[in-house]
């Protein structure tokens, strides 16, 4: 038998995630919900000995009429008794100190038929505002069982569970409905309940309203409904903002039964005063410059140690699988091809996990809703939003999860413009490439004391990506033409301390998710990598090397090895490749050495350097295995100058080119799945491309 | 002569809600308490004074001027 499913629903902030975590712990899984990308959270929770029910997160509403996308999962899941998440019991997360705004999404998810649990949580909070809340009248006047809950701590769970229990053996369903649409249009409830076989009123009404965004409708039943639209002359509109202002008027009458309020009327509290500095027009932005400083320097000097560390531990572990491994073919697939290319994805790891624990405690916090106010109106001009400034930030770790960020923007053109510049943003994929070509071309050296211009540089970088996402997202905004009005209405919520448990959470799966995925792939390309670098078509490679033992027998035994190599190199499949797009990328000053590289960083731009590694160790003479990446790509000699083969010009050429290219098969695939469409991959795709072409062009040309 | 909208309170200033002039920005107005008869009160203004935010039924909520101007005061 099917376990039970108890759906957690509630507006946002109001602790649904804090009591989903209390209730699954860390059996949580993340899963998708059918047919769209949204996260679906689920986990088991025993409620006796004989049954685990399956807990399902949905996401946070303020009532079950959608304003964004990622809200439509909801009704179209309690609307619907055949979904997979369809609720045996629903409970629905109350905030204390705010029962008002609450309640009218309780009433609505009650008024459906749904066996539900109120759980009554942040009575702290609302003791703080000096407001009690009476949840035995509250249970009595509202029909249903209701918890007091404290979801940060924990308290109540057992009281829910009980109270969960009880409704899935003999659900109480509360008597009347606070809403009842057939009291206005009953002739229109009464023919959408027979025609499609509904019972309850309410669920009649969503039909009638929300069927275009019901999935479980096909075309002809929503055409019907238009029919019976038309017929009856009923207006949506006017008729939801009744429903509206009728459920907060008999709300209204609840509250003032269940809550005594003492608060001295205009006292400010603490989250008021915050307010007042953090949306200042000099300190606000103040301190949001000084918080990105925070988090750049975090990225780039905090996790410095522990990238060294983990760059010296797979450095030394190379050395001594060569040292200690008999050699052959396998022990150089090992060193050269596996363990170069998942050394290199390794090395974030430091920088993700900082990135996400200073982000998730800025969410945690409530700050970043304020850094959405006070961006909104110059992310405005450049056709983006304020909700934006979270992708965008993101962006500068991952555009992957960035891009599904975009899910709270309600507007779809917004969202659009969104998806498609974030990628721009210097991802931490692109990191590792600035990070290695600027120590070959920029010297360490201090400016004004304090700066050193390798760090300036890298920010240069940065700077570039974000200036030329406002650029794009400008020229999209002339482009895309929209009848459709932009909104933000947004709450801000209260200042909070950050949950240490939910931010642990949040890192541990974006480090997991980044080495698991990203990792995959990369082991995958090093393995072929090796092999194509290593064979070559009939003996190619061996006349290669018996070419150069006849011409150059006067060369020492080292130099002679790094040429045998280097030319075997040439000869091997790899070789021909990049031979063979050498055409194509010789005016932007890239060799087919470099071309390689390209052509296998084009799924995923963090492999350039795995690659590099790969490439130049094999095309060494592979007996100094403590050499860096960084000392090899210095030694490289142009064959055609006999000078280095990494001149400033073409060092910067790549480093642009990183700058704009799309080298992510995974962002690709994250823009076609929430666009639902290949139209838009492809424009991300093509303009980004052209893009970097250009703009290495002229580096190169203008510093040559 | 023009009505007064929540656009136009100065911070600290309260007023009634009276009507909407914009019925689809009212239906998610609404849901979030911005109710006709409610007391609002302007919390503050970000940088260049837009968005504000807005005290409303108890908390705190966001909202672009040009959405604060389809909400009328008395």
């Amino acid at each position: 038998m099917k376990p039970p499913v108890i759906a957690l629903i509630g507006n946002p902030n109001a602790g649904k995630s804090s009591l989903f975590n209390q209730l699954t712990g860390l059996r949580q899984k993340t899963g998708n919900f059918p047919g769209v990308t949204m996260d679906r959270k689920s986990g088991p929770w025993a409620i006796d000995e004989q049954t685990t029910a399956t807990v399902v997160d949905l996401p946070g509403v303020y009532s079950v009429y959608p304003k964004s996308l990622d809200e439509q999962v909801v009704t179209d899941i309690l609307a619907n008794p055949k979904h997979r998440d369809y609720p045996d019991v629903a409970i629905v997360v109350i905030d204390a100190s705010n029962l008002h705004r609450n309640l009218l999404l309780f009433t609505q998810v009650a008024d459906l038929g749904l066996p539900t649990v109120l759980a009554l949580n942040m009575l702290d909070v609302a003791k703080e505002q000096d407001k009690e809340v009476n949840a035995v009248r509250l249970a009595m006047r509202l029909g249903v069982p209701v918890v007091r809950v404290n979801a940060r701590l924990g308290e109540g769970v057992d009281a829910l569970r009980k109270a969960v229990q009880k409704q899935l053996l003999e659900p109480v369903l509360p008597g009347k409905p606070l809403f009842d649409p057939a009291d206005e249009v009953p002739d229109l409830i009464a023919e959408t309940k027979e025609q499609y076989g509904l019972t309850n009123n309410y669920l009649a009404l969503q039909y009638v309203i929300q069927h275009d965004g019901f999935t479980f409708l096909n075309q002809q039943q929503r055409q019907n409904l238009d029919t019976l639209i038309t017929d009856h002359q009923f207006r949506d509109v006017p008729f939801q903002a009744g429903e509206t202002i009728t459920r907060y008027k008999r709300i209204a009458q609840i509250v003032t039964e269940v809550v005594t309020d003492q608060r001295p009327i205009g006292k400010p509290t603490w989250t008021q005063k915050l307010d007042r500095i953090l949306l200042h027009p000099i300190w606000g932005y103040t301190i949001f410059a000084l918080i990105l400083l925070l988090i750049f320097q975090a990225i780039f000097a905090w996790a410095a140690p522990f990238m060294d560390g983990i760059d010296a531990g797979v450095a030394w572990l190379n050395g001594q699988l060569k040292e200690s491994l008999p050699p052959g073919p396998l022990t150089d697939l090992l060193t050269d091809g596996i363990l170069a290319g998942v050394g290199g994805i390794l090395v974030f790891i430091p920088q993700i996990a900082f990135l996400f624990l200073l982000v998730s405690l800025l969410e945690e916090s409530g700050y970043m809703a304020r850094v959405m106010v006070i961006m909104d109106r110059i992310m405005r001009k450049f056709g983006l939003n304020g909700r934006s400034v979270v992708p965008l930030i993101s962006g500068v770790a991952c555009a992957v999860p960035a891009i599904m960020a975009t899910r709270s923007i309600g507007t779809r053109r917004d969202r659009l413009i969104t998806i498609l510049v974030t990628p721009l943003m210097s991802c931490s994929a692109r990191l590792p490439i600035y990070t290695i070509l600027i120590a070959l071309v920029v010297p360490s050296r201090r400016v004004l004391g304090v700066f050193n211009i390798q760090g300036l540089a890298l920010m240069a970088l940065y700077l570039l990506g974000l200036l030329s996402a406002l650029v794009a997202a400008y020229v999209l905004k002339l482009i895309l033409k929209t009848k459709e009005r932009g909104y933000f209405i947004m709450e801000l919520p209260t200042f909070k301390l950050p949950r240490w448990n939910h931010v642990g959470l949040a890192v541990w799966e974006s480090v997991r998710a980044f080495v698991w995925e990203a990792g995959r792939v990369i082991l995958a390309i090093s393995i072929v990598l090796w092999v194509l670098a290593s064979y070559g078509p009939g003996n190619a490679m061996q006349q290669a090397e018996d070419a150069v033992r006849r011409e150059q027998a006067t060369l020492s035994n080292d130099e002679l090895n790094n040429r045998i190599a280097s030319e075997r190199l040439e000869a091997s499949y790899a070789g021909k490749f990049g031979h063979f797009i050498e055409p194509a990328i010789r005016p932007l000053g890239y060799d087919w050495k470099i071309g390689i590289a390209l052509l296998s960083s084009f799924a995923a731009r963090e492999v350039f350097v795995g690659t590099m590694s790969t490439i130049y160790s094999i095309g060494d003479g592979g007996d100094d295995a403590g050499v860096t990446i960084r000392e090899r790509l210095r030694q490289e000699r142009n064959p055609a100058t006999g000078g280095p083969m990494y001149t400033p010009a073409l060092a910067w050429s790549l480093l642009i080119f990183y700058v704009f290219a799309m080298m992510c098969m995974s962002t690709l695939a994250a823009t076609q799945r929430e666009t639902k469409s290949w139209w838009w991959p492809t424009v991300q795709l093509v303009y980004m491309m052209v893009l970097a072409y250009g703009a290495a062009f002229l580096t190169y040309r203008l510093m040559s | 002569m023009s009505k007064r909208s929540v656009a136009d309170l100065k911070i600290g200033e309260r007023a009634i809600i009276q009507a909407f002039n914009d019925e689809v920005m009212s239906l998610k107005l609404l849901e979030m308490g911005c109710l006709p008869g409610a007391e609002v009160c302007m919390g503050s203004k970000a940088p260049l004074g837009d968005p504000i935010c807005l005290h409303v039924s108890g908390y705190c909520l966001s909202m672009r001027k040009a959405e604060a101007a389809t909400i009328l005061v008395e």
